[in-house]
């Protein structure tokens, strides 16, 4: 019989190495599908809807390996809808409320940066099928990261309103990115293990591309504070609860329901 | 088909294709699976007849909400023409690419309304490049009714994950784009 009792993922950390980008797809794929139905104008309804179908399928794809690598045998389904949320390990960035449309695009073109630069390297991964995944998902990425960031161009080059709120948006999100590059034991497995690179080696590559879009954009570099998100190592922001809520909420009353 | 009958295994191969090529995509019904290039291969599993022909199928995006219904249709196609048991395979390597899609395909693709992928270059030889606005200058596309280059993005997203929507300038219609992924 089907329960909605949650399950725990493994601490192996190879599991928890793909967990990370796993929920990093997932959580943004959740929260770019709050845009449906309110997007601005019809054509970045269907683009915000379009990016989400992308990482919600890179999220399949990948919490069903962890689910082959940690010898646990969950499923794509339970690994998405019945962990707690300190098993989730996303970057905080990505479960910030979704924000105006400036807010939004910039955090998808600060993610999508990312992760072109580490699906481009988990391509090369000795782990065949996070190889394969990284192949598919590399292109995918490419083209959000150009759509999204076409439009941090057209807003920060635009009207005082639309560069006062994409200031505001970059305001927001900067002290959010060191998470993204701060290496700990699980990139140090990964790196030795050849099952992708460290995290901070992504960071170079990371600004030059920011620094380009940024600079054609209008706006510099914020400078970085001391603050640090913990969303990868499970310790997150109050919005996680909220988002986990509305996620989990048909799989906890409905065990095992599916489409 | 008749069962009883079999037919020496390279001829259920070949079979095998002909059917698949009959079984057209949900989201593009212009182009077959096999038009579509996402039919690998296709694998007796042995010489046996009824031995299991595997047949492996590379999904086109990572989300692509038609690859469950593709799976589905294909073993439906193979079943109703009486070719043994079979089992779909997915493969996610070497990545799908609109370079697979059939020269046949992209004529299809054109004459069904919808413009075909350009060739695509190695997938990180492009690099990408944030253009302002002033100096905006995608590729040129020709529109598949009147062949006009003069031709405007509309939409970097479409009615599926793999078109955008763009509109033609000399026939003034609007028109389907294949992404080249």
């Amino acid at each position: 019989m089907q329960t909605s009792t949650s399950i725990q993922p493994s601490r192996d950390p190879a599991a928890q190495y793909v967990l990370r980008l796993a929920d990093t797809c997932l959580i943004l794929g959740q929260r770019l599908g709050e845009w449906c139905g309110h997007a601005p104008v019809l054509e970045e309804d269907i683009a915000l809807t379009n990016t989400a179908l992308d990482l919600i399928g890179q999220a399949r794809a990948l919490l069903t390996h962890v689910g082959q690598m940690d010898g646990q045998a969950h499923d794509e389904d339970q690994l998405a809808f019945l962990r707690e949320e300190r098993d989730y390990l996303n970057v905080t960035m990505v479960e910030l409320p979704r924000g105006d449309f400036a807010f939004t695009v910039l955090r998808n073109a600060m993610v999508a940066t990312f992760l072109k630069l580490a699906w481009q390297r988990l391509a090369g991964s000795l782990d065949t099928e996070l190889a394969a995944i990284a192949g598919k998902a590399v292109k995918e990425a490419r083209y959000h990261q150009q759509h999204a960031g076409d439009w941090v161009v057209r807003l920060g080059d635009g009207t005082p309103e639309s560069r006062q709120r994409l200031d505001a948006a970059l305001g927001q999100l900067w002290r959010y990115t060191p998470e993204l590059f701060e290496d700990d034991a699980v990139d140090a497995h990964a790196a030795a293990s050849g099952l992708g690179p460290r995290w901070s080696e992504l960071q170079g590559p990371w600004r030059a591309d920011m620094t380009l879009l940024l600079d054609e954009a209008g706006l510099a570099l914020p400078t970085d504070s001391a603050f640090r998100s913990t969303g990868k190592r499970g310790l997150h922001s109050e919005h996680m609860g909220h988002i986990l809520t509305e996620m989990q909420y048909l799989q906890r009353a409905y065990p095992g329901g599916v489409w | 088909m008749n069962a009883a009958a079999p037919a020496p295994q390279s001829a259920r191969t070949v079979r095998a294709w002909e059917v698949l090529g009959t079984v057209l995509d949900p989201e593009v019904p212009a182009l077959s699976v096999c038009d579509l290039g996402i039919v690998r291969e296709v694998l007796p599993q042995g010489d046996a007849p009824d031995s299991l022909l595997e047949i492996v199928l590379t999904p086109t995006y990572s989300g692509c909400p038609a690859t469950e219904l593709i799976e589905r249709q294909v073993l439906e196609a193979i079943a109703a023409a009486g070719l043994g048991p079979a089992r779909v395979r997915l493969q996610r390597a070497p990545a799908w690419t609109t370079d697979w899609i059939s020269e046949q395909g992209k004529r299809k693709l054109r004459e069904y309304g919808i413009a075909p992928p350009g060739h695509l270059a190695a997938g990180d030889a492009v690099p990408v490049r944030f253009i302002s606005r002033r100096s905006a200058a995608g590729p040129a596309i020709a529109c598949p009714r009147c062949a006009s280059t003069d031709t405007t993005q509309l939409s970097a997203f479409g009615s599926t994950a793999c078109k955008s929507l763009y509109r033609c300038l000399a026939c003034q219609e609007p028109f389907e784009y294949f992404k080249p992924i």
